[in-house]
C-alpha cells in the first residue's frame, strides 16, 4: 500500500521551511521532502558537517536570517515527517515518485506545495565547458558546503545580484578574485537608486559589495562580452571585450551566470498551466497571489514559481501554506494573508528594478562563434542548432530539440534550454513566447537504472 | 481570406506513411498536398522505438516488410540522410523452452521468405553474444534486420516531399472531407479549402474519424508505448533486442544511449497526449539490469510515450476504400509500423497511379471490419509484442 499525506512540501529552502512552519502552527503534520542533506536550500545551505565556521563567515549580511531559519526548521523536526536526500522525480495521479538511496517510493498527497527553487541561468560562450568554469551558484556552494574555492585565482562574470555577492564572499574567505566582469553597462546600476525605497537594506548591502571589492583592489569591468577561455585541459585565463577594448586575465577558474531560472518541471508534470513571464524571459506556472495553481491541491512558492529571492520565498512559502489551510476548511488569518500578499507584491516590484540593474545580456549570440558548444550533454554546437532552425524553418522549441538533439541529454534542457530559446527566437525573429517551451518528461533528473521498489 | 488548393492527391496525416506516400507520388509526377494536424512525423512515426525489423511479423506482413527492406538502404538517396539506419541484426530472446519452441516454429514457418534466421540455444546465444546474461532459453537472430532513428527519419521524409514539390501544410487539421463528382473537397486548418482527385487517409491513431466519415469505421483503438532511455554509454550492444511474448525490447544507438521499452503508457486528460507509466518503466529497467549486468551504475535520463493506432487483429488497414472510389486508407499499424511505412507509401503510390500493386495487401483491407459492431471501437489492444 502506498501512503497518502494530507500535505507534502517539496523543498526545504526558505519557502519550504516557512510553509512547513505555518502548516505545523495550524496543527498539520506535513511531509517535507528535500534533495539536500540538511535544510536551508541553496541560499542558506549548511556545511555537510559543522566545520567551525560561524554563520557570519558563511552567510555574511544574511547570517541572522540563515540562523533563524535553521533554528526554526530544527524546532519543527518533531512535528513533521522530514525526508532529506530524497529526490522527487515524477508526479502522476496525485502521487509523487521519490528516490532515496536507490530505492523507489511513492507517496500520495491531498495537498502539495512545490518549493523547487532555481538554478543558475547560463549562456554558452567559447570555452564555457572547459574544466574550471563554474556557475556562480556552484562557486557559492563550494564555499558554503565544502569550505573551498573553485580555484586559486577566480574571475567572476555575468549579470545578476549573485555576481557581486559571491565575488565578495570569495574575497572575504581569503580567495584571490582576479576581476568581476559585468555584462551590463555601468549605467544599468543607477536603477538601483529607485529600488532603495522598496528595500533599502538589501539595495545598500548589495551596492556595498561592489564598493568593498574595489577597496580590496578587485578590478570591475562593465559591458563585458567574453571572447574565449585560455587553456586546453583547464582554465588558464579569460579573454573578453569591454566596450571596444579587448582584455586578457590570467586565472584558473571562472564563475559565471545570468541571474537564475526557476525549476518548474514538477509543476509541469503535475499539469499546472504555464504563462510567459517577460521579466524572467521564460514560462512559469500560473498562480494566484497566494500560490494556488488551477490544479486542485497544488500550490507553488519560492523561486520555483518565478525568481524573486530568498526574502520573497519566505513570504510566498507561508502564503501557500495558509492557502492550503484555508482551502482545507480550516481557519487561516485573512489579515495575515493580505499582509503577506502585499509584501509579496512589493518584492515583485523590487525584482522588476533589480532586473533593470542586472539585465539579461541582449544580443548575446551576435558575438558567439558558431563552433561554441550549446548543449554540453549532447555536444551540439550553436551553428548546428542554427543550421537545423534554418534547414527546417523551425519555429517551436520541442521541434528544435527533436531535430537537433539539443536538450536531450542528462540535464534534459535544464541548463541549455534558455539559450536554445534565445537562439531560436532571434534566428527566426520571433518573440520568446511564440516558440513555446520544452515539455517536461520524467524523470526530472537522472535515475539509477538499478532503482528498485521499496521492499523488493 | 480562404486559401484554396488543388492537387491530384491530398494526404491526411504527415507521419511516415503519409510523408513517404507524398514523396513517392511526387516522384511519380503527381501534385500532392500533405496535411498534418501538428508537425509531420511528431506522433507515432517520430517517437517510436526505432526497430527496423521483419522478424516476428505475421506471415501476411512479410511481403510488405520485404519491400520495405529494399527501401531502407536507399534513405540517403531518397531523403538526404541515412537516418542512422543500420542493419545491426535483430535478436529475439526466449526466456523459457516453450518460448524458444515458438521461435523455432516461427523460423520454420517463414523459411521461404528469406529472412535467414539463425537459431541459438541458450548456451550458444551466450557464447555468441557474451554481453548477454540472465535466463535465456534460446534466441533467434535476423542478421539483416536493424534499427534507425525515427526522430530524424520521419520528419526527413516530409521535408523531402516538400523539397520535391509537395505542398506541406502543418498545424492544419482536416475538419471535413466529402466525395464530389470529380474527387474530394476538404476543409482544413483555419482557412484552407482543398480539392483533389484522390484522397489518402494516413492519420494514424486519428484516422478512424476520416474512415467513419466515409461510412466505413474501423475498430481502431489507441496504445501508448512506454519508453526509457539511458545516458550515453560505451558501445556494447550491437543488435536490436526483443523478447518472445513482448515485455522488453532494447537497442543501443550510435550516440551510446540504450533505448528500451515495454509495457504501456497512458493517455492524459487530452487523449492526444500521453505519458509513460512509471510501473512499466521500472519493470523495463529491472529487466535491463538482469540481461545486461554491464549496465549496473548506469542512469536513465528520460521516459517518453506516444500515441499509436491499434486494430484487434494486429494488422493494419492498407488499401482502397470499400465505399468511396479514389479514397485509400493506411493506418492502425499496431505499434509495428516504422519498418513497413516506406513500403506502404510506395504501395499507396501504386494504387493511386495504377489502381493496383504487386505487393499482396488483401489481408489489410478495411472491408474485413465491415460487419463488426462498433463496440470494438473501445477495445484495448493487448498484444504487446508488436510494439518495437
Amino acid at each position: 500500500m502506498n501512503e497518502t499525506a494530507s500535505v507534502v512540501v517539496v523543498g526545504a529552502g526558505p519557502a519550504g521551511i516557512c510553509a512547513a512552519k505555518a502548516l505545523v502552527a495550524a496543527g498539520l503534520r506535513p511531509v517535507v521532502i528535500d534533495e539536500g542533506l540538511r535544510a536551508g536550500g541553496q541560499i542558506y545551505r549548511r556545511p555537510l558537517v559543522d566545520d567551525g565556521r560561524s554563520a557570519t563567515d558563511l552567510y555574511g549580511s544574511e547570517a541572522a536570517k540563515a540562523t533563524r531559519l535553521h533554528r526554526e526548521f530544527d524546532a519543527l523536526l518533531p512535528s513533521i515527517d522530514y525526508r532529506p536526500q530524497t529526490l522527487v522525480w515524477n508526479i502522476a495521479d496525485n502521487q509523487l515518485h521519490l528516490t532515496a538511496n536507490g530505492v523507489h517510493q511513492r507517496i500520495g498527497f491531498q495537498n502539495l506545495i512545490l518549493t523547487t527553487g532555481a538554478t543558475d541561468r547560463v549562456l554558452p560562450f567559447p570555452g564555457w565547458t572547459l574544466p574550471g568554469v563554474y556557475t556562480l551558484g556552484a562557486a557559492q556552494t563550494a564555499l558554503k558546503a565544502q569550505g573551498c574555492t573553485i580555484g586559486k585565482r577566480v574571475v567572476f562574470l555575468g549579470s545578476g545580484p549573485l555576481l557581486y555577492l559571491v565575488a565578495w564572499q570569495y574575497v572575504k574567505a581569503g580567495g584571490d578574485v582576479a576581476a568581476v566582469l559585468d555584462t551590463a553597462p555601468f549605467a544599468a546600476k543607477l536603477n538601483l537608486l529607485s529600488a532603495i525605497r522598496f528595500d533599502p537594506r538589501l539595495v545598500l548591502t548589495g551596492m556595498s559589495y561592489a564598493a568593498r571589492l574595489v577597496r580590496r583592489g578587485v578590478k570591475l569591468h562593465y559591458n563585458v562580452r567574453p571572447t574565449g577561455v585560455d587553456g586546453s585541459q583547464h582554465v588558464e585565463g579569460l579573454n573578453f571585450k569591454s566596450g571596444a577594448k579587448t582584455h586578457s586575465i590570467a586565472c584558473d577558474a571562472v564563475a559565471y551566470g545570468f541571474a537564475l531560472r526557476a525549476e518548474t518541471q514538477l509543476a509541469d508534470l503535475a499539469g499546472c498551466p504555464f504563462r510567459f513571464d517577460d521579466r524572467d524571459r521564460t514560462w512559469l506556472p500560473a498562480t494566484d497571489d497566494a500560490g494556488r495553481t488551477s490544479c486542485k491541491g497544488i500550490y507553488l512558492a519560492g523561486d520555483g514559481s518565478g525568481i524573486a529571492g530568498a526574502d520573497a520565498a519566505e513570504i510566498s512559502g507561508e502564503l501557500a501554506a495558509l492557502a492550503v489551510i484555508q482551502d482545507s476548511g480550516m481557519a487561516a488569518d485573512p489579515r495575515r494573508m493580505s499582509v503577506l500578499a502585499g509584501a509579496r507584491r512589493r518584492k515583485a516590484k523590487l525584482r522588476d528594478i533589480l532586473e533593470k540593474a542586472f539585465p539579461f545580456p541582449q544580443n548575446w549570440f551576435d558575438q558567439i562563434p558558431g563552433a561554441t558548444t550549446l548543449c554540453r550533454c549532447e555536444e551540439i554546437t550553436v551553428s548546428s542548432v542554427i543550421d537545423t532552425v534554418h534547414g527546417n524553418d523551425l519555429r517551436e522549441l520541442n521541434r528544435l530539440k527533436a531535430l537537433s538533439r539539443a536538450g536531450m541529454g542528462r540535464c534534459q534542457g535544464r541548463m541549455c534550454s534558455a539559450a536554445m530559446a534565445e537562439i531560436l527566437a532571434s534566428t527566426q525573429k520571433l518573440k520568446l513566447p511564440e516558440i513555446g517551451r520544452l515539455r517536461a518528461q520524467a524523470p526530472i533528473k537522472p535515475l539509477p537504472l538499478s532503482l528498485h521498489e521499496a521492499g523488493s | 481570406m480562404t486559401r484554396r488548393f488543388s492537387a491530384d492527391v491530398a494526404i491526411i496525416g504527415g507521419g511516415l506513411v503519409g510523408s513517404s506516400a507524398a514523396l513517392a507520388l511526387r516522384l511519380a509526377g503527381l501534385s500532392v498536398i500533405l496535411m498534418d494536424k501538428g508537425f509531420c512525423g511528431a506522433q507515432a512515426s517520430g517517437v517510436n522505438y526505432g526497430g527496423v525489423r521483419r522478424q516476428g511479423r505475421p506471415m501476411g506482413q512479410l511481403p510488405l516488410s520485404q519491400r520495405a527492406h529494399q527501401i531502407w538502404p536507399q534513405l540517403n538517396a531518397l531523403i538526404g540522410i541515412d537516418g542512422e539506419y543500420q542493419r545491426s541484426g535483430h535478436l529475439k530472446l526466449a526466456r523459457t523452452p516453450e518460448d524458444f519452441a515458438k521461435l523455432e516454429h516461427y523460423a520454420e514457418t517463414v523459411k521461404s521468405f528469406g529472412l535467414d534466421l539463425e537459431l541459438y540455444t541458450g548456451a550458444m546465444a551466450k557464447a555468441r553474444f557474451p554481453w548477454l546474461s540472465g535466463n535465456i532459453a534460446g534466441a533467434s537472430l535476423c542478421p539483416d534486420d536493424g534499427q534507425a532513428n525515427p526522430r530524424l527519419v520521419s520528419p526527413a521524409f516530409a521535408k523531402a516531399a516538400r523539397d520535391a514539390g509537395a505542398i506541406v501544410l502543418e498545424h492544419t487539421a482536416v475538419h471535413a472531407a466529402v466525395h464530389t463528382n470529380d474527387g474530394f473537397a476538404l476543409q482544413a486548418g483555419a482557412d484552407c479549402e482543398i480539392t483533389c482527385r484522390f484522397l489518402i487517409n494516413s492519420a494514424g491513431a486519428w484516422a478512424n474519424k476520416i474512415a467513419a466519415g466515409f461510412d466505413e469505421p474501423a475498430p481502431l483503438s489507441r496504445i501508448y508505448p512506454s519508453m526509457v532511455v539511458t545516458e550515453p554509454l560505451a558501445p556494447r550492444l550491437p543488435v536490436s533486442l526483443g523478447e518472445e511474448g513482448g515485455g522488453f525490447y532494447c537497442r543501443q544507438v550510435t550516440r551510446g544511449n540504450y533505448i528500451m521499452g515495454g509495457g504501456r503508457g497512458y493517455a492524459l486528460a487530452d487523449p492526444d497526449f500521453s505519458r509513460p507509466s512509471t510501473t512499466a518503466a521500472l519493470s523495463v529497467m529491472k529487466r535491463a539490469t538482469t540481461l545486461f549486468p554491464h549496465l549496473a551504475g548506469a542512469h536513465v535520463i528520460r521516459f517518453w510515450s506516444g500515441t499509436e493506432g491499434q486494430l484487434p487483429d494486429n494488422n493494419p488497414v492498407i488499401g482502397p476504400s470499400g465505399t468511396t472510389p479514389g479514397l485509400f486508407h493506411a493506418f492502425g499499424f499496431c505499434g509495428a509500423g516504422f519498418q513497413v511505412a516506406p513500403a506502404v507509401g510506395a504501395i499507396l503510390c501504386d494504387l493511386v497511379t495504377s489502381g493496383e500493386t504487386a505487393t499482396p495487401i488483401d489481408a489489410f483491407s478495411i472491408e474485413r471490419f465491415r460487419n463488426m459492431s462498433s463496440q470494438h471501437n473501445e477495445k484495448k489492444g493487448t498484444h504487446n509484442e508488436m510494439v518495437e
